[in-house]
């Protein structure tokens, strides 16, 4: 790394550093911890934009899949649901099987040339569709109708929360593989609005499929990998420790050491997947990527099956963002779906990215950092700048309790400045790729 | 004084150069055909003159003023139409509407020029409301150049009007571009089929690397046994 | 069976919603696809540019309230038109000029204006939550009713009653005249052509003295006011909420895929596509099948191929249909 990069960290480090000081160690923690999955999230978006040009819209679809996935594998089974939906469930997944295979049968049986080979495959689409869905309708509502306060819904496996982490990985990935087939295989530049598209659908499933996340309504009390505070501070050895540290307020300390188990995990994650990646970038893979994405011609030309590394390298960015996702539903302790909107998950990634520098590893971790930071710290800064400029207003003018009120999306609007900046002024980034 | 006088023009990328110290100039009513083997710089030069390429050397002179650092589009304005080899016609737009928009710098009448046009390629007159992108390849040719004459040029250039077309198609365009030079009006080309073209040509230019390696009448040049055996395929 | 009802049914609840919606998609798509002829870029921040000039038409609405103004059974916002479409293309003027323009005179990649569109979709949606807040706004204070229910059940016996909103036959107005102005200017004009041919083949266009900048100035004013009437009539017919002009760049853009990018037909044509499909797949038939039906039967179950809740993302699924069918949309458009 040269000092230029060795510096804009520090100053990052500072910076959280006066937050902590200023704001308190909590938030400080909090925040770093999110800036940790904002910059693992753009690191994955920028193995697909960085490594191969894809530009991918779809970040908020493979965020909430992550998350989904997590309530999937850590909550606890609701055994009430499976008793009642069990057999409708079984059902539905039979006719769905059924329906795959007729397809594929009536498929191989037609030659290609046949006039009746789509329309065929239509028919039968319907058809499945009208049979699952008679079968799993009225499923779906007994399972919403079982204690629709508490559940509600499915529930999990009851699995270990960390094991989710990676099977969101591999969830969201393949989604990515799903999606890549049909639209890579396309024009290229429809990835973007398929992207867009697919996230729209997943995000739809995961906010109106009650049976399944509880939707709207929200799962809370996700699993922890990391221990309580309330039992926190009843253990000797935590008690013993504070008194080491003579640390007087010890629910303040079991708060901050809960947060710091989390960055500790963060950062781990983190490690381990800017190693992978720049392995890769650095491996005849990463090469042929880069000449794939400088130019794709001359690479087809080449030989390469640039089709095939464009999937490759989807699915890994998708992937990542994935784990990204459950990453922060685990440290929400809840999954949300109604917060989950593109400006925030999608197109917040891209700042990430195009101000760190694309295709540089380090320089997305920084932008995921960096803008992350400022998101949440905008808003405070927002609030004094509009006290500010409200100052000479009484406290009761509209003009004034309007401006305060729109402070917060002065966020929204920095955003754009710094895209608008970065893309004019600095379009490789801070940390441009070698 | 010719129309148009372009001399040692010389212009390239990094050091090699394309064309070195080529000169081309041509007379009112008159047709001047440049032939040569492939990548002589035919094409570069005729962009040269148009000011698509900036020139390292050399200079460019219309009508007795000196253009060599004019914009392509204001070249239209002082009297120079281009025809250039690919993509020449908008496809999406009807053969009238492309002749409209040939003459969009004239605020004169259009629909005068549009039936000269159409008096010299009637096809045109037929097909006035499909798109040019159904017409065959010769009748886009046509289209093209009645697209660059509704300028009203008193120069136009042409790069390969004849790529890609019948030999039939083809006589038959050497033909309006003898009735266009007949109007008064001086015309360049480029030409893959050399000796065709230079039966046609007052004057005749053989480019080979870049630069001029005769020049004289398309009659001479046609007798000239040197030329004939090299470039015109014995 | 009672078709008379029916139909009444199919059409209060389908075909009349289906058809504003549309128009309203194809006032969106059309000026998506304005811009990409010319500027050849899928601009991301046409809908808050639609949002824009809906807010703008809701502030002077609201001014012209206080002061009384109204042309009564009218909605006053018709009035307060004429200024967000001006405001909105001197923001879209402004865009370009402070913005665009500087990656036009560069050449860039058409991927590198959609990022920049990005960053003015950030900036915009900022802009827009502190001038008139995130929240809903109603401003439609016109009649509301060109035939209400009550009066169609009335006049014609039936039992169901087709109503037809006042914002209803406006949204189609407008549309009509806004279509068919813009399609007299790109077919008939003088620049209108020359945007076409611009569209069709910039070099060539240069060579024949048409001036790109004029030309991109003149798409902007027409996407400008475009964005404005479409982000108005929307609001208007539906209710104003910032938010609603981010998701509804999905089913815009669909539009303009499936109708051949770039082609202005096209566009009007996949607005109707995509909100037919729209309201009707996710429109449940049962009481149109209990009609239909023999008396005194009804289907079991809602008969409604997907929940309301799916409606952003039919449009999506539409697209992907279609461009498996024709994968340069309906009318054959450009390649992003």
């Amino acid at each position: 790394m040269t000092k230029h990069v060795t510096i804009v960290y520090c100053i990052t480090a500072i910076a959280l550093l006066a937050v902590g000081l200023f704001q308190g160690w909590s938030i400080a923690l909090n925040i770093f911890n999110l800036c940790i999955i904002s910059a693992i999230t753009a690191l994955g978006v920028n193995i697909q934009w960085g490594y191969a040009g894809l530009f991918n819209v779809g970040v908020m679809g493979f965020t909430a899949l992550g998350a989904l996935t997590v309530v999937l594998v850590s909550m606890p089974k609701v055994q009430q649901a499976w008793l009642v939906a069990g057999n409708g469930l079984a059902l539905s997944f039979l006719s769905l099987i059924a329906i795959v295979f007729f397809i594929i049968l009536v498929r191989s049986l037609l030659p290609l040339t046949s006039r009746f080979r789509l329309p065929a495959t239509i028919a039968l689409l319907v058809i499945g569709y009208l049979l699952i869905g008679h079968f799993f309708l009225p499923t779906t509502k007994k399972i919403e109708s079982i204690n629709p306060i508490l559940s509600g819904y499915l529930g999990g496996m009851g699995l270990p929360v960390l094991l989710s982490w990676p099977i969101a990985g591999m969830v969201a990935g393949l989604a990515a593989w799903l999606i890549g087939k049909v639209s890579l295989g396309l024009r290229a530049d429809y990835l973007a609005i398929a992207t867009l598209g697919i996230s729209d659908i997943i995000i739809a499933i995961v906010k109106y499929e009650e049976w399944l996340s509880r939707g709207v309504r929200n799962v809370t009390g996700i699993p922890r990998p990391v221990p309580y505070e309330v039992n926190l501070v009843d253990l000797s050895w935590f008690i013993s420790l504070t008194h080491f540290l003579g640390i007087i307020d010890i629910n303040n300390a079991a708060s901050l050491f809960v947060k710091l188990c989390y960055s500790i995990l963060f950062v781990t994650v983190l490690a381990i997947i800017l190693w992978f990646s720049e392995m890769a970038l650095k491996s005849p893979w990463g090469r042929m990527m880069r000449a794939i994405r400088d130019n794709r011609d001359a690479a087809e030309a080449m030989g390469k099956d640039v089709n095939a590394r464009y999937l490759q390298v989807f699915i890994l960015g998708c992937a990542i963002c994935g784990v990204a996702g459950a990453m922060l539903a685990t440290f929400e302790g809840q999954l949300t779906p109604a917060s989950y909107i593109p400006l925030r998950f999608t197109f917040l990634i891209w700042v990430m990215v195009i101000l760190g520098g694309s295709g540089n590893n380090w320089g997305a971790i920084l932008g995921g950092v960096i803008i992350w930071f400022l998101w949440v710290e905008v808003e405070p800064m927002g609030n004094w700048f509009m006290s500010i400029i409200t100052i000479n207003l009484s406290k009761n003018s509209a003009i004034a309790t309007h401006l305060i009120a729109g402070a917060s999306y002065t966020r929204y609007l920095l955003m754009g400045i710094i895209l608008l900046l970065v893309m004019r002024f600095a379009p490789k980034g801070i940390i441009p790729a070698r | 004084m010719s129309l148009l006088m372009a001399t040692g023009m010389t212009c390239g990328y990094g050091g090699a150069y394309i064309i070195n110290d080529c000169a081309l100039w041509v007379n009112k009513g008159e047709i001047a055909v440049i032939v040569g083997p492939n990548g002589a710089g035919k094409s570069t030069a005729m962009k040269a003159v148009f000011g698509m390429l900036n020139l390292c050397k050399g200079n460019v002179v219309f009508n007795g003023e000196d253009i060599t650092h004019l914009a392509p589009q204001d070249r239209v304005r002082v009297g120079m139409g281009f025809v250039p080899q690919n993509r020449n016609v908008f496809v999406s737009l009807s053969v009238e509407e492309n002749l409209e928009m040939g003459a969009f710098i004239n605020d004169s009448d259009v629909s005068k020029m549009k039936e000269q046009i159409f008096e010299l390629f009637p096809i045109l007159a037929e097909k006035r409301n499909q798109p040019a992108g159904n017409l065959s390849g010769g009748q886009r040719q046509q289209v093209a150049v009645g697209r660059a004459m509704m300028t009203q040029p008193r120069l136009l250039m042409l790069d390969e009007p004849t790529a890609g077309v019948s030999p039939i198609v083809m006589d038959e365009l050497f033909e309006r571009i003898v009735d266009i030079a007949l109007t008064g009006v001086a015309v360049i080309m480029v030409e893959q089929n050399a000796s065709q073209a230079l039966e046609i040509a007052d004057q005749g230019f053989v480019l080979v690397q870049g630069s001029n390696r005769f020049v004289d009448t398309g009659k001479v040049l046609l007798a000239n046994e040197e030329v004939r055996r090299s470039f015109l395929g014995g | 069976m009672e078709i008379a009802n029916a139909f009444a049914l199919l059409t209060n609840f389908v075909i009349l919603p289906a058809i504003t919606y549309g128009a309203q998609l194809s006032l969106g798509a059309l000026g998506v696809t304005i811009v990409f002829g010319i500027l050849r870029f899928a601009n991301f921040s046409h809908g808050e540019l639609m949002s824009f000039g809906a807010m703008v038409t809701i502030l002077t609405t609201h001014l012209l309230q206080t002061k009384g103004v109204s042309i009564s059974p009218m909605p006053t916002a018709l009035l307060a038109l004429p200024a967000g479409i001006l405001a909105t293309i001197v923001i879209a003027l402004l865009e370009d000029q402070i913005i665009f323009r500087f990656y036009r005179k560069n050449r860039s990649t058409p991927i590198t204006f959609t990022i920049v569109s990005v960053g003015l979709m950030f900036f915009m949606a900022g802009l827009i939550r502190i001038i008139i807040g995130p929240n809903e706004h109603n401003f439609a204070d016109g009649a509301r009713f060109l035939i209400s229910f009550r009066d169609f059940k009335a006049i014609t016996g039936l039992d169901q009653g087709i109503a037809i909103r006042q914002t209803q036959l406006i949204t189609l107005l407008v549309t009509l005249i806004v279509v068919i102005s813009l399609f007299w200017f790109i077919y008939k004009t003088r620049w209108g052509k020359a945007m076409r041919a611009y569209s069709d083949n910039e070099d060539l266009a240069l060579l024949s003295g048409i001036n790109p900048e004029r030309v991109v100035l003149i798409a902007w004013i027409i996407a400008g006011t475009l964005a404005c009437i479409a982000g108005t009539l929307y609001s208007l017919d539906k209710i104003y909420k910032p938010f609603i002009f981010m998701q509804i760049m999905l089913p815009v853009f669909a539009a303009t895929i499936i109708g051949g990018i770039g082609q202005p037909l096209g566009a009007v044509f996949g607005g109707f596509v995509v909100a037919f499909s729209e309201v009707t797949v996710t429109y449940s038939f049962k009481k149109f099948l209990a009609y239909l039906g023999p008396t005194n039967w009804e289907p079991e179950g809602l008969v409604q191929l997907l929940s309301t809740d799916y409606k952003y993302a039919v449009s999506f699924l539409v697209l992907i249909l279609v461009l498996l069918v024709r994968p340069t949309g309906l009318i054959p458009g450009k390649t992003i």
